[in-house]
């Protein structure tokens, strides 16, 4: 029989969370994959020693206190804003690690325009976009992004083309892109996922401090809340629905489209 | 000091103030009667001057964002634009209000409303002075009468934005930022050292050093009863402004009957109007405010128990009036003269306007 105490002896430690994560209970749905995307952020940040260089841009929506959950300087902007604050910290302050952290709806609805500048720019920063196709903070509303036939609270009878417009693959649009130097498209829904993940991330945190230009990941994701669906049950219609649409993989790397 | 003598626009003045003044970043985008102002900095090149960051963004909302994060990290960071690009500039504008965000931002004002005119105007009073995004907050508003006041309130900007933490605005017109006029410019204010930031801006998110803990810049409180005491905070330090930082210039008041409120082109006009006045034996004076926010309320209010009669001047259709109305408390009458839509009234029918509205009314 082993004891609890025996199990917390320091010599039986197989995983730890990184310090880059503050002890604040985070306030993300069961099943919600932020807190694994926060926590490969995290992850690089520490195993990179850059906690004292890195600046967290928060977004508005579900992801709108990432600053409290990531120990690092935060500035939490203005709903789709975040990459016109990146753009200037990093400018002036050129040797620091300036991410924003946006979802969906924030980078590419209303802040279609401060993404794809930044990024047209190249600006040395890094980009981490979670797209679940929906709008989870406000309410589970239509984003950019969802669906052809998918419900939500603001498509009731599912998005349609002639009403709502088609579904927005930024990710792509941003590959065009002279400025991006790394573009890829990962999940966090099976632990595999998470690793490429974070190998990706880490790229990206790299690409920066060889001041490469833009490095944007794309991380697909449920939002079993807004789909109203179990976890299980929405990792499955995601891969099912919104893996065809999106899929994963890199898109751009050292600034040379993929060839598919 | 060593005082060098230039020939300069008000928008140019602007620019050079910013590099004298130890300015870190300039974010702007295109809009006439302003765009001197990055055209100015683009030519000069700061960046090999003082290391000044200069970017033309994308838009309006763009660059008063990309002045958050700079102002976020604790650098002196400014943007300019004109009357429909300040409009889209409310949003950042609140949000670096309710963060308490220290910066610069030059309205360099057009006849409105919409795409307007562009002629010079001071019909952006109220956005200026009153908010102007929402929620309850102040800006700090100058407004410069002359292309060096243009230059020094630059250097004044800095100081006040970071001893309130709070957005500065310098409210012009085109006329002032079109006109060519001698000016002294001084020596430079070196930039900050990162050092003297982590001294002068403690609070601000430019990478945590191990000793702290994470600095957070936010205007977001979930918590209505910790957002109350936020806003109190704020207020208080608004009724501070108006105890120590209340700024104006007396022309010929000591024995005025009659005296002009204006700011600005309109001070300038006005000035004129006081000579044509006097010179009919009209005793006419001019109170101009400084800082329209906060604004020469107790000033005036005294002055209303001296004078017959006060006219606000202004290139709008009648904004500024309100306040001082509010300082004047019935005491004495007090009316409204203005050209607007881009139209800049002559001094000759400014006092015709004093004549008509206060002394034979």
């Amino acid at each position: 029989m082993i004891f609890n105490q025996e199990i917390i002896k320091p010599e039986n430690l197989v995983y730890t969370k990184t310090k880059v994560l503050t002890d604040n209970v985070m306030h993300y749905c069961p099943g919600c994959g932020h807190g694994r995307i926060h926590r490969i952020v995290a992850e690089v940040i520490e195993e990179m020693g850059i906690q004292d260089k890195a600046i967290c841009i928060a977004p508005v929506g579900c992801s709108v206190l990432a600053y409290n959950y990531f120990n690092v300087d935060s500035l939490g902007a203005a709903h789709g804003r975040a990459p016109a604050l990146a753009t200037a910290i990093q400018r002036l302050y050129p040797d620091n690690h300036v991410f924003t952290y946006q979802g969906d709806g924030d980078l590419a609805a209303i802040g279609t325009a401060e993404t794809m500048h930044a990024c047209n720019r190249g600006e040395n920063i890094v980009i981490i976009f979670v797209n679940n196709g929906i709008y989870g903070m406000t309410g589970g509303q239509m984003a950019p992004t969802t669906l052809i036939g998918m419900k939500t609270a603001t498509s009731p009878y599912g998005r349609d083309i002639h009403l709502h417009g088609y579904p927005l693959r930024i990710t792509e649009l941003l590959a065009d892109l002279p400025g991006t130097y790394f573009i890829t498209r990962q999940s966090v829904h099976t632990p595999a996922a998470v690793r490429k993940a974070k190998k990706a991330v880490e790229m990206a945190f790299q690409n920066q401090k060889n001041k490469k230009g833009t490095s944007f990941i794309e991380i697909v994701s449920n939002c079993n809340s807004g789909w109203k669906m179990s976890a299980p049950d929405a990792n499955k219609w995601m891969e099912e629905n919104m893996f065809p649409k999106y899929p994963i993989g890199d898109i751009k790397v050292d600034g040379v489209k993929v060839s598919k | 000091m060593a005082k060098e003598l230039k020939l300069m626009k008000g928008n140019e003045a602007i620019a050079e103030a910013a590099i004298r003044s130890g300015c870190d970043g300039y974010f702007g985008y295109p809009i006439t009667p302003q765009s001197e102002v990055m055209e100015y900095l683009m030519l000069e090149k700061p960046w090999e001057r003082t290391g000044m960051v200069v970017l033309q963004a994308e838009s309006e909302v763009s660059s008063i964002n990309m002045v958050y994060g700079g102002a976020g990290a604790g650098k002196k960071v400014m943007t300019s634009s004109s009357s429909p690009g300040i409009s889209l500039m409310q949003e950042g504008l609140t949000y670096l209000a309710g963060a308490e965000l220290p910066c610069l931002v030059v309205n360099v004002v057009r006849g409105g409303p919409g795409l307007g005119t562009i002629q010079p105007s001071q019909a952006d009073y109220f956005q200026a002075t009153k908010g102007g995004g929402h929620g309850d907050y102040q800006l700090f508003v100058l407004a410069p009468a002359s292309v060096q006041e243009m230059y020094d309130f630059v250097f004044d900007a800095w100081d006040i934005a970071f001893k309130y933490r709070n957005p500065v605005m310098i409210l012009s017109d085109g006329a002032i930022g079109q006109v060519m006029e001698k000016l002294y410019v001084g020596d430079y204010v070196p930039r900050w050292t990162e050092e003297q930031i982590h001294e002068n801006a403690p609070w601000a998110a430019f990478g945590k050093p191990a000793t702290r803990d994470h600095n957070i810049i936010t205007s977001l409180e979930l918590d209505s009863a910790k957002e109350e005491i936020h806003n109190q905070k704020l207020q208080a330090k608004y009724r501070e402004m108006e105890r120590n930082e209340v700024r104006f210039e007396e022309i010929n008041c000591e024995d005025a009957e009659y005296i002009f409120v204006a700011y600005g082109s309109s001070a300038r006009i006005a000035q004129k109007a006081i000579q044509l006045g006097r010179e009919k034996g009209i005793k006419v004076g001019l109170l101009r405010p400084i800082t329209l926010f906060p604004f020469p309320t107790k000033r005036l209010g005294e002055l209303s128990k001296q004078v017959k009669g006060m006219l606000s001047v202004e290139m709008s259709a009648g904004q500024m009036v309100t306040d001082v109305r509010l300082a004047a408390e019935n005491r004495c009458k007090v009316e409204h003269y203005g050209r607007f839509g881009g139209m800049i009234p002559t001094p000759h029918e400014v006092l015709e306007a004093m004549e008509t509205k206060i002394i034979n009314a």
